[in-house]
């Protein structure tokens, strides 16, 4: 490819992570087949925040749409990054999980309905804590009866990313999509050098974050089922790809045997490099290969 | 505020099951057991304090990549072997410090491992197996999220050293730019925010509170009790519905969740619409 075509197709990018929320979940669906439930004119609030001085949002970051994706059912669940963080709270993980729960019911009846949940969260909203925990475990348990009947989609465009018990979630879902500029773990790396310090994990060594959470790493291992550009037509390709596909021979959380191995062979005493890490976890646990 | 010691989970263990070594080919970290309770057999698990582990992250009670799958096998094993036959109940011992926070087990995709821990819980729950959790000690963030929070139902002692929390108080207080003296003010006024079990108790989420005088040091009496306690919650899992929608049901929900429940309805008319 010359490089004059690649700058025309870079500059002619519609960039998906510039998108707010409301715009990245219309964006997935067939055009004008969705509409929004429970939006900010409803004013479903958090209770919690105001009692503590911080200025609620009329629909708690969280924007559910329904409607159609490749000709079939599908809801999206989409967490605004810009709204505290994307923090679950009680009303925003509430959302979540009642959508998942009224698309499983859906294919109970035979109306095939898959779903979406587009993840850009640091995890539990610490103003609503244990609310925050339990939506997240009540969200869990909503993906695992979903994905027995149709797929769950994981995407973590950026620039947040997925971290905290919403990394569970995203570890659930049936296929995981991400960007080169998502990141996807569990510990962030400034929770982890408070906890265990500098020389555990440098929280300042940029290039050591994107080689360990970055979207590239996860697909390169395994770990994520796509890797998408960030361009809105190119991520939701995949996303269409992936609904029409169903749900996976074996969802990659089942794998355990797969992954037991894996870990039981990791070599402890000393810190790996990434790129090396690589070569010992390639992408043969993919839902995609595995298929 | 008791500090954790990783004590008590290996104390019920033993109670329950008369054992304290873990499996064979399991780590060191992780017991689980079989033991008769009430007319019939249970599994028993549970996440210790391994100062030798593998991962230097995952010694101290902390629920990491190892901890993770070795529940996550042990509970799928249960789903496997009971599958033409009645389903065993699964007990949850909870007492986990927290999930490990290191390099390693970031790099190894811990959130998979903890996801896979979770998926066994749940599946467990799904295919019919009543599935408790019982907290004997603390039970943090992520750590329960991969141990005992996919539950059918949760019993959890009333007393101090008992924790049910997203994050630990000094790290809390960090993220939301308060001191822990702030911190400890507000969570008196607000109950999801609250590190104190009979706070927690008002969000719905327990099927029930216990008593145990000494948890570090339990009576028979008291050890009879408890399994009494379980043999209950088992009965009380059977009869309804597999998923986990009890924790949005009960009395003290309906007064303290009252915008999830609002949630729910609203979502479910709209839904319909059209």
């Amino acid at each position: 490819m010359s490089n004059e075509g690649y700058n025309a197709r870079f500059i002619n990018r519609q960039s998906f992570i510039e998108l707010g929320a409301r715009e990245r979940a219309k964006a997935l669906f067939d055009a004008g087949t969705s509409r929004e439930l429970l939006g900010p004119f409803d004013r479903v609030e958090s209770p919690w925040l105001a009692m503590q001085g911080v200025t609620p949002q009329e629909d708690d970051g969280c924007v559910v749409m329904k409607g159609k994706i490749a000709g079939q059912a599908a809801v999206v669940v989409a967490l605004e990054g810009a709204f505290q963080g994307g923090s679950i709270g009680e009303v925003s993980g509430a959302k979540m999980t009642a959508a998942l729960d009224l698309a499983c019911a859906d294919n109970e009846k035979g109306i095939r309905t898959s779903a979406v949940i587009l993840l850009e969260t640091g995890g539990v909203r610490l103003q609503e804590a244990n609310l925050g925990l339990a939506v997240i475990a009540e969200l869990m348990a909503s993906i695992l009866a979903l994905r027995k009947h149709a797929p769950v989609i994981c995407l973590t465009a950026g620039t947040v990313g997925c971290f905290g018990g919403m990394s569970l979630a995203a570890g659930l879902a049936s296929y995981v999509v991400m960007t080169r500029e998502a990141r996807l773990g569990m510990n962030g790396p400034e929770v982890i050098e408070q906890e265990n310090g500098v020389e555990e994990f440098d929280s300042s060594d940029r290039a050591l974050i994107w080689a360990i959470h970055g979207g590239e790493q996860r697909y390169a291992t395994g770990l994520a089922d796509a890797l998408v550009d960030d361009d809105t037509p190119q991520v939701a390709n995949a996303i269409r790809h992936f609904t029409s596909k169903g749900i996976p021979a074996v969802h990659r959380s089942s794998q355990v045997a797969l992954y037991r191995n894996r870990i039981a062979k990791l070599d402890t005493s000393q810190q790996w490099d990434p790129k090396e890490f690589r070569a010992l976890w390639t992408t043969n646990g993919s839902n995609e290969e595995n298929r | 505020m008791s500090e954790y010691a990783g004590v008590r989970g290996t104390v019920w263990f033993h109670a329950f099951t008369g054992r304290s070594s873990p499996m064979h080919g399991d780590p060191k970290s992780v017991l689980t057991g079989d033991a008769s309770l009430g007319n019939e057999h249970a599994r028993f698990l549970c996440v210790v304090p391994d100062p030798h582990g593998r991962f230097p992250c995952a010694r101290h009670g902390e629920v990491g990549l190892e901890e993770a799958v070795t529940l996550a096998t042990r509970v799928r094993e249960v789903i496997e072997h009971d599958k033409n036959t009645i389903k065993r109940p699964i007990i949850a011992i909870v007492d986990v410090k927290s999930q490990a926070y290191g390099r390693r087990e970031e790099t190894a995709a811990i959130f998979l491992a903890a996801a896979a821990a979770a998926d066994a819980y749940g599946s467990a729950r799904l295919a019919g197996h009543p599935v408790i959790a019982l907290v004997v000690g603390h039970a943090l963030s992520g750590a329960f999220l991969t141990h005992g929070y996919q539950a059918n139902r949760i019993l959890a002692f009333d007393d101090d050293g008992v924790m049910i929390h997203a994050m630990h108080k000094e790290a809390a207080a960090r993220v939301t730019r308060r001191s822990v003296d702030e911190l400890e003010k507000l969570a008196k006024e607000i109950a999801p925010m609250s590190y104190d079990i009979r706070d927690y108790a008002k969000l719905g989420l327990l099927h029930k509170l216990l008593h145990v005088e000494n948890p570090v040091k339990p009576s028979q009496q008291e050890i009879r009790n408890v399994q009494n306690e379980l043999v209950a919650a088992i009965a009380d899992a059977r009869s309804g519905p597999v998923d986990l929608r009890n924790r949005l049901e009960s009395t003290a929900a309906r007064e303290t969740r009252k915008a999830s429940l609002l949630v729910r309805s609203k979502l479910e008319a709209q839904w319909l619409e059209k």
